[in-house]
This record gives structure tokens, C-alpha cells and sequence, in this order.
């Protein structure tokens, strides 16, 4: 049995302009030990998907349907009270901020410590002792000294460091990174996606890393999923994301992409217009607006919304253009500009 | 934190002594600079039958003559060892702190507002436990239950309780729930705590209930708009991840933050308040400190004026002080600065 596994998750909010549809339809699995990275621009529901999954959603504004098993156990139906017992324990979550996702007035120790004992009828002692241990894990020199200190007192790397240690505190078996690097020093980002990765192979968690940034994925993870307006757009190993590449909005988000493993030949190129309106989400293909292949398909793109297929071993896209098509625009257009 | 501490003191220290020039400002210098002659302000001191002799006698008595400076170190140097008054009928002496000296009741100011200060302390003490409780209780519950039914009715009732005038919704309760219908004592039944701390409290209820009324519908909204604020922060998100219950997302993560600005308003409040509730005190027939400052006031007895105003300003000065010290308890990044 899957361990993950997301099966048509529609989250919509309604709103005084209309329902917005975060998510409309998104299925995808995770296995344990294997690390998802879900990709794609602000606005196109990755952080809603992880939220629905925690359960953070506030109740009465979100509607939220589909079903979301955790190791055989169905999330979405659940009552608050049996969610909130998995929260901390078997799914933590980290966020982008990790100065604003602590609280301003307690010791990292004790924010640590609290999340160790809702879960474990520990002393605080105990829960101390245990707290320094976590902090020493996720690489934070002179724990014993620094569980007392408070979070304005860290670095930034530091600060991401001890949000690490409080989620794995209670040795969850899914973990959700959003964001983790984003208000990062670009020299740290790399120290945490490390951490990240040998802490996960330790305590062999489902790990979902969600990001903007291709890159930030590039190594860790084992399968990448792009979502656009709320759906998946394509879905493969991280190798095919990049070796080979399937859907238009994947290929605008490689090409926008800043490298530094070889010389690009032309600047990086922006994908034309802006994220789609989710109330009023564009007929057919959500992104065909600014795809610049959605002529080639004979009007499908503007009026039919294509089905996520697999385009053989595992590699899925939604997407009208036919596979010659595509791979031509990929070797012809792209490849060589990348 | 010591060094944090130690400034705080000095700063209180260096406050106190402008608050003093000021007031003596106020009541020495103004007076002069608006015409009045040493004369005219001996007059209120001995009162208008007296003959011009005697006024220019206790206008010299009283160091009406002398440099503006040299009468404020006189009447400083009296608040720190006292000092005497020569009025040509004996020399009366006002033993340290002098804060004044009443020439109508042949007084010295300062045992006179060590008589009335425990009653102006009970009335604010008993008021600000209700205020407390009840803004934070309902400005809580208004925050979580925003735009229901109980959110409105609470609101409203705060605005009409920040609307209302003391001396209205006190006269109000005593007329009807005292001596209408017998609910709660009359005005001036105050007993001492040490006396009887059962009829103490009883005979307060009302006062502290009116005045409570005012200052929680002030502090039911500021605690609502500090609730709903902090209650979308991103670590109470991270409260919630943690698996915590709601009540210790709420209490230990999103009240805790929110308290702090109203922990502010709170110690200004309160100095204000023990240094003399004029309009409460009045209406409820209390004898403290704003009641003395009324008797002043109707007496020209500008001595008892004068000193009630003085506490008052270093109770201010003193509340100041004890909220920095309490923000930097509560706030830990305050102590870095």
C-alpha cells in the first residue's frame, strides 16, 4: 500500500468575487524514503496541497473534497481531533520563514519542547534532553547553550535549522518542506537542502519539497510534479523533468531557470503573462493563454482540458500536443536555448 | 538586563525631576507670568480678609520674593527634608516629603494623601482584576467568534461602554441598583480592607463594576483587534502543525503575543488611575485622592492641589517604569536593545 496518496483533491474557497479553485483535481502518491518535489509559480496551489494534507485549512472557509490516505488513513473525512493528533507526530511541516514561523517570545528549546510532549507524556526533563539531541541532529553547535536561546538570536540557517529539529521531533513519517529555502541566504539554501536530505535518508520519511525553483529539486528529489492553476501539469522522475521535458509550462520554467553548470547562449526567458485568475480559470488548458504551441492543436487547447496521461514509464503530462510534436518543439525550440 | 534596568531608573529619575519643575511651573511661575504679583498670590494663601500687611508678610514668608530658582529649590529641597513655615503666627512645620503645606486647614499635604491613597488603591485595584478578566475574556472570544451574533452584541456594548460617561452609568447604577433596589450600599460606605475585607469589597462592588465597565469595553476591543491580528501569524500555523490543541494555540500562542501592547496601556491606566479617580471617586462618595484634589480645587487651597498632582505625575512615572521592566520580561527581544 502507498504510504502518501492523494486522490482528486479539490480545494475551492469561496469568496465575495467567486470560488477560488486552489486545487481542482490533483492526485499524486509518495512512498516512504522518496522525496516529491511539487513545483510551480505562486498561486498554482502547492502550498493549498500541503496545508489540506496537515489539515491547516481554517474550518468554514476552505471546501475541500477528494480523499488523502496517510498510510491507510483517510485525512480528508476525518474529524479535527483525529488530524490534529497526526499533525506533529506522523506529517510535520516546515515553512519558508523560519523567523515568522517561531514564536517571537519563547526559547527555541521550549517551542521544541512543546512540540515533543503534545505527542509524548514525557518530563520536560526528558523532553529538555531530547530537545538538545534534535538540535544537535540538525547540525546547531553548542546545543546545550543555544536550546535556551530565543529565535531572534539565530541566523537565518540557524533559525531553519532548529524549525527542522522541532518538526522531526517526534520522528514524523511525513515531512513537508514549503518553501525551505526561499528566505534563505543563497549560501545557506544549499546547507539546508542537504540537511534535509541526510535527515530523511536517517529517518527514512516521505519527504514534499514545495518550491518555485527548479533547482532547488534538481538533487533531492526523486519525482517532481509541475503544478499549473491548480492541477498537474506534468509529473516524472526528477531526471525526465529535466532530460526530457514534456509540457510547454515545464519547459517555460527551465528556460527561466538561472545555470551555472554551462554557459547559457541566450538570457533567461520569461514565461509571457502573468498566473491565471483562479476564480475565472482559462477554458481548456489552463495555461494555453501563454503557451506558445496551443495553436498547433486545432482549437483542443482553448476548449478541451487535457487529461494528465502517461506517455510511457511513468512520465506523465497534460498536454494536446502530440508526442512527435512535442518532442520536435523540444529539440528544435527549447533544448538548444537552454 | 541589569544595564537595561538601569537605564529605565535613570530615565524615571530624570522624568521625575521635569514632572517637578512643571508642576512647579504650573502653580508658581504661570501665575506670575500671567500678572499676578507676590501679592496677589499670597492672598490665596491666607485668604481675602487679611490685611495687605499680613499678605506682604506671608508673601515674604513664603519666599514670594525671591528668585524663581531659589523658590524651587526651596520648595524641592522640602519634598527631600522637609521645611518650615514662619506665617508670622508660629512656625509650622512640614516634615519630609513635604509636598505642600495647607495654610486653610493648618496642615502639612502629604499625611493627608497617605490617609486617602488606600481608598483611591482599593477603588483601582478591585476595578482593574474586572476590567482585566472581562476585556480579555470577551475581546477573546470576539476575535474567535468574528461576525457572529455574540461578536456584534459584544462590540456594541463596548462602544456604548467607551461612549458612556462615568458620572452617567454611575449615577445610573447607584440610583437604581442602590437606592432604588437595594442591591448594593450607598455612597460612602467604604470600610477600611484592614477593618473588614468582607464589607470592604462589598461596599466597593458597584464602584468597581461601573468603573471596570468603561475601561473593559476599551480593553475588549484592543484585545480583539491584538487577537485577530496575531491569530493569523505564521507561527500560530506552526502551533497548529505541532499538533497543539486549540485552547494552547490560542492562550499560549496567540494571547500571549497579543497581551503585550495591552500590558502597555494597562500600567498607564492604572498609574493614572490610583492617582486620584476624580469622576468615580465623586459620584461614589469615596474619600480618596480625587475626591482631595476636588475639595482643592473647591477650597482654592492650591497646596493640596498642587501635591495631589505631584503623586499623581509619579505614580505615571512610576507605572512607566514597571511596564518597560515588565515588557522586557515579556518580550525577549526587547532586552537586546
Amino acid at each position: 500500500m502507498t504510504f502518501l496518496e492523494v486522490k482528486d483533491l479539490r480545494v475551492h474557497f469561496p469568496t465575495d468575487d467567486g470560488l477560488v479553485k486552489s486545487v481542482d483535481g490533483l492526485s499524486f502518491s509518495l512512498e516512504r524514503g522518496k522525496t516529491l518535489g511539487i513545483v510551480g509559480e505562486s498561486g498554482s496551489g502547492k502550498s493549498v496541497t500541503s496545508l489540506s494534507i496537515m489539515g491547516l485549512h481554517k474550518v468554514g472557509t476552505a471546501r475541500i473534497s477528494g480523499e488523502i490516505y496517510l498510510d491507510g488513513e483517510e485525512l480528508v473525512s476525518a474529524s479535527p481531533a483525529e488530524v490534529r493528533a497526526l499533525r506533529g507526530k506522523r506529517m510535520a511541516m516546515i515553512f519558508q520563514d523560519p523567523l515568522s514561523a517561531m514564536h517571537p517570545y519563547y526559547t527555541v528549546g521550549n517551542q521544541i519542547i512543546e512540540a515533543y510532549r503534545v505527542h509524548n507524556h514525557v518530563s520536560k526533563q526528558v523532553a529538555r534532553k531530547h530537545a538538545i539531541e534534535m538540535l544537535d541532529r540538525v547540525g546547531i553547535p553548542q546545543p546545550e547553550k543555544r536550546v535556551d536561546a530565543y529565535p531572534h538570536q539565530f541566523s537565518g540557517g540557524m533559525r531553519q535549522r532548529a524549525m527542522i529539529a522541532m518538526a522531526l521531533s517526534c520522528d514524523p513519517d511525513l515531512l513537508i518542506a514549503d518553501e525551505p529555502t526561499t528566505a534563505l541566504d543563497v549560501t545557506v539554501q544549499a546547507q539546508i537542502l542537504d540537511l534535509i536530505r541526510d535527515l530523511q535518508r536517517e529517518f527514512n520519511s516521505a519527504v514534499i519539497i514545495i518550491t518555485h525553483d527548479l533547482g532547488v529539486v534538481a538533487e533531492l528529489a526523486d519525482d517532481i510534479q509541475v503544478m499549473y492553476a491548480g492541477r498537474a501539469v506534468e509529473y516524472s522522475s526528477a531526471e525526465d523533468i529535466f532530460d526530457r521535458p514534456q509540457h510547454p509550462y515545464t519547459w517555460g520554467l527551465l528556460g527561466s531557470m538561472p545555470r551555472i553548470d554551462q554557459e547559457r547562449l541566450e538570457r533567461l526567458i520569461p514565461i509571457k503573462g502573468t498566473p491565471p485568475s483562479l476564480i475565472n480559470v482559462p477554458s481548456g488548458c489552463a495555461f494555453h493563454p501563454r503557451c506558445n504551441y496551443a495553436r498547433m492543436n486545432e482549437g483542443a487547447s482553448e476548449t478541451e482540458r487535457p487529461e494528465l496521461l502517461d506517455t510511457g514509464d511513468g512520465h506523465m503530462v497534460a498536454c494536446h500536443l502530440t508526442p512527435a510534436k512535442r518532442q520536435h518543439a523540444w529539440e528544435t525550440d527549447i533544448k538548444p536555448k537552454l | 538586563m541589569i544595564a537595561y534596568i538601569i537605564r529605565r531608573l535613570f530615565a524615571a529619575v530624570g522624568t521625575l525631576f521635569v514632572v517637578s519643575v512643571i508642576t512647579f511651573g504650573i502653580f508658581y511661575l504661570f501665575p506670575r507670568l500671567a500678572g499676578a504679583t507676590p501679592e496677589t498670590l499670597a492672598t490665596r494663601y491666607v485668604g481675602r480678609s487679611a490685611t495687605p500687611e499680613t499678605v506682604k508678610a506671608v508673601a515674604n514668608a513664603l519666599g514670594f520674593y525671591d528668585p524663581v530658582t531659589v523658590q524651587y529649590w526651596h520648595w524641592a529641597k522640602g519634598i527631600v527634608v522637609g521645611s518650615d513655615f514662619n506665617l508670622g503666627t508660629g512656625v509650622e512645620h512640614c516634615p519630609a516629603p513635604c509636598l505642600g503645606y495647607s495654610f486653610i486647614s493648618r496642615t502639612p499635604v502629604w499625611p493627608d494623601l497617605l490617609d486617602r491613597f488606600p481608598v483611591t488603591f482599593s477603588l483601582a485595584i478591585g476595578a482593574a482584576v474586572l476590567w482585566l478578566v472581562g476585556g480579555l475574556a470577551v475581546g477573546v472570544l470576539s476575535a474567535l467568534r468574528r461576525g457572529t451574533f455574540f461578536d456584534r452584541a459584544a462590540m456594541t456594548l463596548a462602544l456604548a461602554g467607551v461612549s458612556m460617561p462615568i458620572f452617567w452609568t454611575g449615577l445610573m447604577a447607584l440610583s437604581f441598583l442602590s437606592y432604588r433596589w437595594g442591591i448594593f450600599p450607598g455612597g460612602g460606605s467604604y470600610v477600611p480592607f484592614t477593618q473588614n475585607p468582607a464589607r470592604w469589597a462589598y461596599a466597593l462592588l458597584l464602584p468597581w463594576i461601573t468603573l471596570a465597565f468603561l475601561f473593559s469595553a476599551q480593553y475588549a476591543r484592543l484585545t480583539r483587534a491584538g487577537m485577530l491580528e496575531t491569530m493569523n501569524e505564521d507561527y500560530i500555523r506552526t502551533a497548529r502543525a505541532k499538533g497543539l490543541v486549540e485552547r494552547d494555540v490560542v492562550v499560549k500562542h496567540g494571547l500571549r503575543a497579543a497581551l503585550t501592547p495591552i500590558l502597555t496601556i494597562f500600567g498607564l491606566d492604572f498609574g493614572l488611575l490610583i492617582g486620584g479617580a476624580v469622576l468615580t471617586e465623586n459620584v461614589f462618595s469615596l474619600n480618596g485622592l480625587g475626591k482631595y484634589a476636588v475639595i482643592g480645587i473647591s477650597d482654592q487651597d492650591m497646596p493640596k492641589i498642587m501635591g495631589v498632582t505631584l503623586l499623581a505625575a509619579g505614580f505615571i512615572v512610576l507605572s512607566n517604569l514597571v511596564v518597560d521592566l515588565l515588557y522586557a520580561a515579556v518580550d525577549p527581544r526587547v532586552r537586546l536593545q
